[in-house]
């Protein structure tokens, strides 16, 4: 990469570099969110409130029904809460802010079969005009990031699920967004690939210096990666509890996961998520 | 077909199979022509039947009619009317489309109508066609649009109607503009059934081609036909109906030249989709 970022640390927050604002990159205030349903309104968000500082690995777990999906696309500006405020670094979400990269769950969905995966990528810094050379440069240099650099001229259905989810992967770091959100991104890939895909995301979070935003059902990956970890309950969603999670980093799949803090961790989560 | 022999190496055994299934495919869409003509050849070989004449006296006819004679001015004449109409009917069916597709609102008010004129055959408009347009060339080409605009129209609304949410929402987040996302997602995500819509169009097109020339016309393949059968000049046309069935024959050869081109992608993604 040509621009060279702040540095990130790798720890939670209020460990960021000294010169960064400290503006938080996510803050939700007491957003709640109701759909008007056949049988008359739903509540997917009860009240949640819970901020997400620069440089921090933030995990959302929850069970299925939790309001995860409905909890990410407020973050990212798709969908508008029914009262209480999210904002994005202090400002308002009022539609997708520019500086926002996100990872659908469903790779086969969000990927453009008509395009190649070096045009994929290309694209959303295509319509931000940057320039013909440079574009090229950065395509190149994203995909070889996460281990695709040959993989350009393929068509993303050409590739195994694990390479398309790093397309996609590729595509919403290509345009170096301060905060990348991720939707159950590995939940529809085998185990190998999925701890592959996990410690790719913590590398490139440091190579980008991106602030991530990590939506799962699955506690054992939340600890595996977080700084925080927030869990909330089924509906009606609300926060149940923030836990810090203060593993060493690096991370490692064989020891971190050996540690006896790590099972104390997913022994507290599960808890909470199961409602014991 | 030669079974694969165990002597032989893999390699040039299976060459030899393609090869072999390549030349049976071809023999089976090629032998029922063969038979059929050499039936109708010696059948009608010493007709003396006015109706039916000699197939060899057709196919002179077509060479001295069509190729090099007097008929080639109703064959462009033919064409001119429906390459402008093809073009306009397909055009006017994507730009309508997208707009109905774009405008809610719109959409539900004319729903009802648009179903209705697709409904009505379009050869029942020639009187009116005459009659507001007189007989020459406008009134022929404002048929063969109107006729097949519908197939087009509705496919392209119905494809567009069918884009994947995942898709728009990730247009969204990679920052595509409203016009952006429809030029560069919605349409290519619905160009297989906007292709679909094309194709029927295509036929609707020749059929109204025809239609048009036989009712009140001084030119035209259709008119050359009518014109020959009126003065028991049954070589010619038969010799008519030939040629529009190589038109017909011909303008889906390059339709679907031009289909494999633009949705390569989309056939290489459903014989994907097909081996998993």
């Amino acid at each position: 990469m040509n621009e060279v970022r702040p540095e990130v640390t790798t720890a939670g927050p209020g460990q960021d570099g000294p010169a960064k604002d400290d503006t938080p990159v996510v803050s939700l205030r007491q957003v709640r969110k109701v759909y008007a349903s056949a049988g008359g309104a739903k509540v997917a968000l009860q009240d949640i409130t819970f901020e997400v500082a620069r440089g921090e690995f933030a995990c959302v777990v929850g069970p299925s029904g939790a309001g995860k999906t409905t909890l990410l696309r407020t973050l990212a500006g798709l969908a508008q809460p029914t009262s209480g405020a999210a904002l994005f670094e202090g400002a308002p979400l009022r539609s997708v802010p520019p500086g926002i990269g996100v990872v659908f769950q469903d790779y086969g969905r969000s990927l453009y079969p008509w395009l190649t995966v070096a045009r994929n990528v290309d694209l959303p810094l295509r319509v931000r005009g940057v320039p013909r050379a440079e574009r090229a440069h950065r395509v190149a240099d994203v995909l070889a990031s996460v281990g695709l650099a040959d993989a350009g001229r393929s068509y993303p259905w050409q590739l195994s699920g694990g390479m398309q989810q790093r397309v996609a992967i590729a595509r919403s770091l290509a345009y170096r967004p301060d905060l990348l959100l991720m939707d159950e991104p590995f939940a529809s890939v085998d185990a190998q690939t999925r701890f592959e895909l996990e410690d790719l995301i913590l590398r490139v979070r440091q190579e980008f210096g991106v602030t991530v935003v990590f939506v799962t059902h699955d506690i054992d990956e939340a600890v595996y990666l977080a700084d925080r970890v927030i869990a909330i309950s089924r509906s009606p969603g609300v926060v149940t509890e923030v836990v810090d999670v203060t593993l060493a980093r690096p991370r490692d799949q064989i020891t971190t996961k050996a540690d006896p803090a790590f099972a104390r961790y997913r022994e507290h989560l599960l808890g909470l998520v199961m409602n014991r | 077909m030669s079974s694969p022999s165990l002597s032989s190496p893999a390699g040039s055994a299976l060459a030899v199979r393609v090869a072999n299934s390549a030349a049976a495919r071809a023999l089976t869409r090629v032998w029922l022509f063969v038979v059929l003509f050499a039936v109708w050849w010696f059948w009608s070989a010493g007709s003396k039947s006015l109706y039916f004449p000699p197939l060899s006296s057709i196919l002179k006819a077509l060479w001295t009619q069509w190729v090099t004679g007097p008929a080639r001015a109703e064959l462009s004449s033919s064409l001119e009317h429906l390459l402008v109409g093809y073009v306009i009917a397909g055009l006017a069916g994507i730009g309508l489309g997208a707009l109905l597709w774009s405008a809610r609102y719109l959409r539900d008010a004319t729903s009802p109508y648009l179903y209705f004129l697709y409904v009505l055959p379009a050869p029942v408009l020639v009187p009116a066609a005459m009659t507001l347009f007189g007989i020459g060339f406008t009134m022929k080409v404002v048929l063969i649009a109107f006729a097949a605009l519908w197939p087009t129209l509705l496919n392209t609304l119905d494809g567009m109607r069918g884009v994947d949410q995942v898709k728009l929402d990730t247009a969204r987040v990679l920052g595509v503009s409203p016009a952006g996302r429809v030029f560069r997602v919605v349409m290519p995500a619905a160009a297989p059934q906007i292709v679909a819509g094309l194709r029927n169009s295509l036929q609707v097109a020749i059929i109204l081609m025809v239609v048009s020339e036989w009712e009140a016309s001084s030119d035209g393949i259709g008119y050359y036909i009518v014109n020959a059968q009126q003065s028991f000049d049954y070589v010619g046309m038969w010799s008519g109906i030939i040629v529009l069935a190589l038109i017909g024959t011909v303008a889906n050869l390059l339709f679907v030249a031009a289909e494999n081109r633009v949705l390569h992608w989309h056939y290489g993604a459903r014989a994907v989709e097909g081996n998993r």
